[in-house]
């Protein structure tokens, strides 16, 4: 299915265009078009909205006084927000590298004609259907010193055993990661899974009759195919980490100190807590620029793809 | 893109074959220890948390801890519990799903089969909408539903849910509709059938799985939604996954695990038996809308 498939216009045909066959003709846009009217106001009104917002003196409530650069140039000076970015950098590519990793793990694992395929792979998925503070609240506990992990361990006879990241302000974002990859990784071995599903099996054997051993295939023929597969994995993952929102607050909620604050939480915060509305605005507007980087030249691809595809 | 089954044509040797056999269930334990952890803990009073052994099953058993998280936990001011964060979430999901569900089949309607000038632009305008990071808009929602009259209840949340559901449902319509038979729809006007007749005749008939992804997309994104709801609600309208954070992270008194993970199952029930009973659509929607999105 792409984006956009081309799709004959249906003729109407021409006859004397009573008021009834106007209503007709006009029936499909004026059905659109509150839709339309919505996303126009509610998305792109909205954005510009923020955007002139982040131009503002605004503190507790939108106010209109221009004050020009000044809230960016407050943003990058405050530590908070360098901490949030840094954070999002470390959170962001181990995220994205270690779901790719063992979602293709996991997809090449499951190809292999794997009997109970059809229990194991609903296993792999089923957390994407959870809320992210459902996640934060079982990874919180489960990753507390006092009663998780760590206890389980030492009650295990290794006394000296420690685990306590959640409780460290310079491993706290890595409990982040592993309760985001245990909530994603299934989902991106999904779509791997469809495009191992899809290459043609006449090639590989082609190349097992040349000899080729298993790793080399899935190295020379297999990988390389999935390029589609990569690309739509790492957009998928990329814009999930910057919008990363929820399961901070649950796991976390920002802590210890600031050790986990993302992007998302300090707008949060700096815009409905601290009264720093203009600054809220500003950092909100650089996670819009951050996710159009990613998303806008892939739909401009896929749309253009879809039209020469085909 | 349902996933199909026919595997690769690489072979593995028997002992490739107990190694891979090995880590499939390394990790599907892997993943399904968390919700083994909530269940099993669920049902274990406190002290036996605190003392013994996460893992371990119950020694005592008892449903006291999801009765509680149920009816008399303190959530907000007063101790009600989940049960009417549970209802407002319902109250909120339903007409939220239903509304932007109809509109997207309709958009997708009129963007495949009534093609006008224009008509991709703003179907590229609707879909860029799906991915924009909802920090954006928070400040003018809050705002506008103000304006409206409906800042802080139940109707706010689900005008928030159908406008930002919008962009995805008509995404699925959409694609879905491109492939259908677009002769069947000429064949019915020249016969002198309307718009609405051609849509509830022709396409509606057709449209039972893409209504099902539909349906389950929305009800999994509007069920786990906590931005708009720690945004967007007061006590009154408060859904389930705030809630339930306000639960697990309030500090005052003794924190009762055995509570907090009763209470995270009861959140995560309704979408996971939504996944259990059609986990075939749930994956189609997924890759749907994100693979191609």
């Amino acid at each position: 299915m792409a984006v956009l498939s081309r799709d004959s216009e249906v003729s109407r045909p021409d006859l004397t265009p009573s008021v009834r066959d106007r209503f007709q003709a006009w029936l499909p846009k004026l059905v659109l078009s509150p839709s339309f009217a919505v996303i126009l106001v509610f998305v792109y009104g909205f954005i510009a909205f923020t955007g002139y917002l982040s131009f503002t003196d605004s503190r507790i409530l939108p106010t209109f006084g221009l004050v020009g650069w000044e809230n960016y140039s407050d943003l990058w000076s405050i530590r908070n927000w360098w901490r949030a970015i840094t954070n999002l950098a470390i959170f962001g590519s181990l995220y994205i590298i270690i779901c790719t990793c063992l979602g293709l793990g996991l997809a090449i694992l499951l190809d292999q004609k794997i009997r109970g395929e059809g229990i194991l792979r609903p296993i792999f998925l089923y957390p994407m259907a959870l809320s992210f503070i459902v996640t934060g609240t079982a990874w919180k506990w489960f990753l507390d010193p006092g009663i998780g992990i760590e206890h389980i361990v030492q009650s295990w006879g290794w006394e000296s055993f420690e685990f306590n990241w959640i409780k460290d302000r310079t491993m706290a974002i890595y409990t982040v990661v592993i309760a985001a990859v245990w909530q994603s990784s299934g989902f991106v071995m999904a779509m791997f899974l469809a495009g191992l599903r899809g290459i043609d099996n006449e090639i590989i054997k082609a190349a097992q009759i040349d000899g080729a051993s298993n790793f080399r295939i899935y190295r020379k023929i297999i990988i390389p195919q999935l390029g589609p597969a990569f690309l739509s994995a790492f957009v998928v993952l990329a814009h999930l980490a910057i919008k990363s929102y929820d399961l901070v607050i649950a796991l976390t909620d920002g802590g210890p100190g600031n050790a986990t604050e993302l992007p998302a939480t300090f707008m949060y915060s700096y815009t409905f807590t601290r009264n720093q509305m203009g600054v809220g605005a500003a950092s909100a507007v650089i996670m819009l620029i951050m996710i159009a980087s990613i998303i806008v030249p892939y739909i401009y691809a896929e749309v253009r793809g879809g039209r020469h595809g085909r | 893109m349902a996933v199909s089954t026919v595997d690769t044509a690489v072979r593995t040797g028997r002992l490739m074959r107990a190694l891979i056999y090995a880590l499939l269930i390394f990790f599907a334990v892997y993943y399904l220890l968390p919700l083994f952890v909530m269940l099993v803990n669920s049902v274990k009073p406190l002290d036996e948390i605190r003392e013994g052994n996460m893992l371990a099953l119950p020694r005592e058993f008892t449903i006291q801890p999801w009765l509680t998280a149920w009816s008399s936990a303190q959530v907000g001011v007063q101790a009600t519990g989940l049960a009417p964060y549970f209802i407002n979430s319902i109250l909120i999901v339903v007409p939220a799903v239903f509304i932007s569900t109809v509109l997207g089949a309709l958009n997708g309607y009129v963007l495949t089969k009534w093609q006008f000038r224009g008509a991709n632009l703003i179907f590229g305008l609707m879909l860029m909408a799906c991915f924009i990071p909802f920090q954006i808009v928070l400040i003018p929602m809050a705002q506008i539903l103000g304006d409206l009259g409906i800042a802080g209840t139940r109707y706010g949340l689900i005008l928030v849910h159908v406008v930002y559901g919008l962009g995805f449902t008509t995404l699925f319509f959409r694609n879905y509709y491109a492939a259908f038979p677009t002769e069947l729809v000429k064949a019915a006007q020249i016969d002198g059938a309307g718009f609405f007749r051609i849509f509830r005749r022709i396409l509606l008939p057709s449209s039972g799985p893409i209504v099902v992804v539909t349906v389950i997309w929305q009800f999994t994104n509007v069920w786990n939604d906590f931005l708009f709801g720690v945004s967007f609600a007061d006590f009154s309208s408060m859904p389930m996954t705030v809630a339930l954070n306000n639960l697990v992270s309030s500090s005052t008194g003794v924190r009762e695990y055995n509570v907090h993970f009763a209470g995270a199952v009861l959140a995560a029930l309704p979408t996971l038996v939504v996944y259990i009973v059609s986990g075939r659509y749930f994956v189609r929607g997924l890759m749907a809308g994100a693979v191609k999105g």
